[in-house]
């Protein structure tokens, strides 16, 4: 690792996506960008007129080759969301320290079978992994679990809708927790070892796995799969909280 | 909230190591001092409040702290047996 990865680099907000009411993706322009993996995340540091600074990690959503986008989800009582979500303009500067995370990672380059499971905004590095399968041919089988509260709060809807329909081994399964629409043919319950049971690779097949949610929500998916026959080695990790720093 | 739910992993510490240690860590292997297990940094307990926490996720013993104020920061690594670089 380059020690230029430890320096604050100065990024451009040069595109802005709205995911959902309470998620926009910020599309960065960064100059001296030494690459990312899929899965890795970025800290992004606001400093304010007054000098005060804030910083907190995002997840990285665009694939290697794509240059480096953000999905970020408001959190109301945030310091630097809010400003992300609901403020940041295209030509804004924010400064980024970055890549991190040598083990949430997913370079595409084995054939195992790949599990997704996300929570809510935990799909962002996921759909890093999902791109750079898509971009770079991979052959290896992966499927998503995606829990949401409701369809409305189903980032990268449509995107994963067109992955999933490509019939090149990427599927996506949803479950809505909280409200779902009539007609509603997905998953309507949390995930637990039941749900997994019927949406997971069987253990038999060894796949990878990697989970990203909130911390109840990664440790009910962890727990579920270690009873289905699941290695604690196949299963990686990565928890969010409020304090991303 | 419950204190379970505030707990995080090593992945949430990565940026302050990357800075303080001038590579990324997320991947090092880390030897408890107090059980022997060796994991990842990446799946080490980690609790963040005013200085930041990490435990064994075997043991529960505090394996590393750190604490950052006035513009110095505090790395307590008793509770670490050994870190496996590179």
């Amino acid at each position: 690792m380059p020690s230029s990865a430890v320096i604050w680099l100065s990024a451009t907000v040069a595109g802005i996506v709205s995911e959902t009411p309470r998620v926009r993706t910020l599309e960065l322009d960064v100059p001296g960008w030494p690459g990312h993996r899929a899965g890795q995340h970025l800290d992004v540091r606001l400093t304010a007129e007054d000098g005060y600074q804030a910083q907190r990690s995002y997840s990285i959503a665009s694939a290697p080759d794509d240059g480096v986008a953000l999905t970020v989800e408001r959190l109301d009582d945030g310091e630097v969301s809010p400003y992300l979500v609901d403020e940041a303009r295209e030509g804004d500067q924010v400064e980024v320290r970055g890549p991190i995370g040598g083990y949430f990672v997913w370079d595409g380059e084995e054939p195992d079978p790949v599990l997704l499971v996300a929570g809510g905004s935990g799909v962002v590095p996921l759909m890093a992994m999902a791109r750079h399968r898509a971009r770079a041919g991979s052959p290896a089988p992966m499927r998503l679990l995606f829990s949401s509260r409701t369809l409305e709060d189903v980032i990268y809807r449509e995107e994963l809708d067109e992955l999933g329909s490509r019939g090149d081994g990427f599927e996506v399964v949803h479950t809505l927790t909280l409200e779902q629409p009539s007609g509603w043919t997905g998953y309507s319950r949390r995930i637990d070892r039941d749900l997994l049971a019927e949406v997971a690779w069987p253990a038999s097949e060894s796949p990878r796995v990697y989970v990203c949610g909130a911390t109840r929500f990664v440790d009910a998916a962890a727990d579920g799969l270690l009873e289905l026959g699941y290695d604690a080695r196949w299963i990686r990790t990565e928890r969010f909280g409020a304090t991303g720093s | 909230m419950e204190v379970r739910d505030l707990k995080l992993d090593g992945n949430a510490i990565g940026g302050i190591l990357l800075e303080l240690v001038g590579t990324d860590m997320t991947a090092c292997g880390s030897v408890c001092a107090g059980c022997g297990a060796r994991e990842e940094m990446a799946r080490l307990d980690v609790y963040p409040a005013a200085g930041i926490v990490v435990r064994c996720r075997h043991c529960e013993s505090v394996m590393i702290r750190i604490v950052q104020g006035r513009g110095r920061t505090w790395l307590d690594l008793s509770g670490t047996a050994s870190l496996e670089l590179g």
